[in-house]
């Protein structure tokens, strides 16, 4: 038989559907295939058993000659931001190191109703702040991929870098993400793979350990556009406990997947033409405006004007809003407890939250603490969201001329660990193309559109009007068409 | 905007980060290259422009006035609770003696 672990959501769910192979056949291979790669550091809970046990459900429901679940048979890996009652959940923090959450997300409830099973839970970034996977308190995430010639470990980007690890180098066919600036498309780029975050409200924030709650949205990444969309169309869904949950319908996304982009108008934003950007990326944009125009679709230029003031804005926000969030690691009721000799109760606070959060997370609860505190709020808090108003004005006005945008999705293909993190700043201006789309709420894919001139992939984004995640799947598979992106990491774990 | 380590470590306790002197002089120009980047955002002009409050626009909802409308995030569930403390008697978290 093929290797298994070759296969994707799709071609996994409809093999256990034709009973061209059990779920448990299918589990069994990606669990060896995870314990095999432990140099990848992707993973930092295996639960073999969870993967088991939903495969052996999908397969006696299948001999029971029972309608299969939309998801029934495929494993996928999660995200360590989302609760799993039972299994120890980080966030790739020592803050939460022993913490077992009681109850289980609302997104990945979700998965698990479809019938998904667990492999286990992916590393991140520490509280999903970082775009290189090096912020974890368990070690960085290594990319499958390589520079030829060279073993120098990559970058997977972040802060998704364990799912788009382990994705790419095939250790799960599908798995979650979530995404406030960009911690989905980025790292789906660096490993050549694809994966959307949908429209603010989509998904269920319920269970997600909060980082920026006005900007934090789950969505899967997986090896294609067809994948995404089945993951995504059980991920989403309106959910009474979030607040900012959307009371919307979940669209067939993948009944609806049309290459064709007849009658369609794709938006070059000029603002994202950055300067230093590499000749290949230049390259791989026109190849994208090629591919769209050859699907039928008329290529108009349009402007957004506020573009270069979105990360500043948003290096104000999140932080902001993080530094509120993180307030709840006390050292109280859940997590790390650090309890010097003598210690009162604010130095116990103090002494949990300095030995818990990492380098970059009280970096960023300290820019957010000064931005918020007294006297300095207006200028920088009210002014980013209001800067934030203009970004999203910017996006209404282009969605008067087309109906959706394509973009490069990171400046550069991804960079060896170590290469940017001494300077907070060079890391941040990786999100600067994925950033705008989140401070407006948009969904906003990426796909994987080439290689460059090293062999190692880079993505085009496409970004759509609200709710239009139909819009962005389907300009996602156009470019998928014709790309013909078939690269994959050469096994060196 | 230049940030001092007195600023540092004023802002470190009001985040009851606990920090040492190495630490806040490592941390202010740190501080002080994010927070001089950030500041371009001066020169946008923001005149009648209303801060951003949702980024769709969505109602809040209020749930029915009963008790544990969701039996997740209702009452009755102390001992789910308490689960992960780190030190709890009694059914009550435990913190240092506040009060001599």
């Amino acid at each position: 038989m093929a290797d298994l672990t070759d296969l994707g959501v799709a071609a996994i769910r409809d093999g256990v559907r034709s009973g061209a192979f059990s779920a448990v056949e299918v589990a069994d291979a990606f669990i060896v295939k995870v314990a095999k790669a432990k140099p990848l550091n992707a993973f930092l809970v295996e639960t073999p058993d969870a993967a088991l046990a939903a495969a052996r459900a999908a397969d006696t429901a299948r001999a029971a000659g029972e309608t299969l679940k939309p998801l029934a048979g495929v494993p996928i890996g999660m995200k360590d931001l989302f609760c799993t009652k039972g299994v120890a959940t980080t966030a790739a923090s020592h803050i939460l190191e022993g913490f077992v959450p009681t109850y289980e997300s609302t997104v990945s409830q979700n998965l698990w109703d479809a019938g998904a099973g667990m492999l286990g839970k992916l590393n991140m970034d520490q509280f999903a702040m970082g775009s290189s996977n090096e912020t974890s308190a368990f070690g960085n995430v290594i990319s499958p991929w390589r520079r030829p010639g060279s073993d120098a470990p990559l970058a997977p980007g972040g802060s998704s870098g364990g799912s788009s690890s382990a994705v790419a180098a095939g250790l799960c066919p599908g798995a979650t993400g979530t995404d406030t600036g960009g911690s989905i498309r980025q790292p789906a780029a660096f490993t050549g793979i694809s994966g959307i975050k949908p429209t603010y409200g989509r998904c269920s924030r319920w269970g997600t350990i909060a980082f920026a709650s006005s900007l934090d949205q789950a969505g899967p990444m997986a090896r294609d556009v067809r994948d995404c969309a089945i993951l995504l169309e059980a991920m989403a869904g309106f959910d009474a406990k979030d607040a900012t949950s959307l009371r919307q319908d979940v669209p067939r996304w993948e009944a609806g997947l049309s290459g064709s982009l007849a009658g369609k108008r794709v938006g070059v934003p000029k603002e994202y033409r950055v300067d230093g950007m590499p000749e290949e990326i230049e390259a791989l944009w026109q190849a994208g405006i090629d591919w769209l125009r050859d699907a039928g679709a008329e290529i108009v230029d349009v402007s957004l004007p506020h573009t270069k003031y979105a990360l500043p804005a948003y290096y104000i926000i999140a932080p902001a809003e993080a530094s509120s969030n993180l307030a709840r690691y006390d050292g109280v009721r859940y997590g790390l407890r650090e309890l010097p000799e003598g210690a009162g109760l604010q130095d116990m606070y103090a002494a949990t939250r300095a030995a818990g959060f990492g380098p970059e997370v009280k970096r960023r609860i300290m820019i957010g603490t000064y931005v918020l505190s007294a006297g300095f709020y207006d200028a920088y808090y009210t002014q980013a969201q209001k800067v934030r108003t203009l970004i999203a004005r910017d996006f209404e006005r282009a969605w008067e001329s087309c109906d959706v945008l394509l973009t490069p999705t990171a400046p550069s293909a991804a960079f060896a660990l170590g290469e940017k993190s001494a300077d907070p700043i060079a890391m941040y201006l990786n999100d600067v193309f994925t950033v705008p789309s989140s401070l407006a709420g948009l969904p906003a894919m990426s796909v994987p559109g080439g290689l460059d001139k090293q062999g190692l992939p880079l993505g085009l984004q496409i970004i759509g009007k609200p709710l239009d995640e139909q819009g962005v799947l389907n300009a996602g598979l156009a470019i998928e068409q014709r790309a013909g992106f078939t690269a994959r990491p050469q096994t060196w774990w | 905007m230049s940030v001092d380590t007195a600023t540092v470590k004023k802002v470190a306790a009001l985040a009851r980060i606990a920090i040492t002197d190495e630490d806040a002089s490592r941390l202010a120009p740190e501080l002080s290259n994010i927070l001089g980047w950030i500041e371009q955002l001066e020169g946008v002009d923001t005149a009648g422009v209303a801060p951003m409050t949702a980024v769709i626009p969505n109602q809040l909802r209020l749930r029915d006035d009963v008790v544990d409308a969701d039996p997740l995030t209702g009452g009755g569930i102390r001992d789910s609770l308490m689960a992960n403390a780190p030190q709890a008697e009694h059914g009550f978290f435990t913190v240092p003696k506040v009060i001599e």
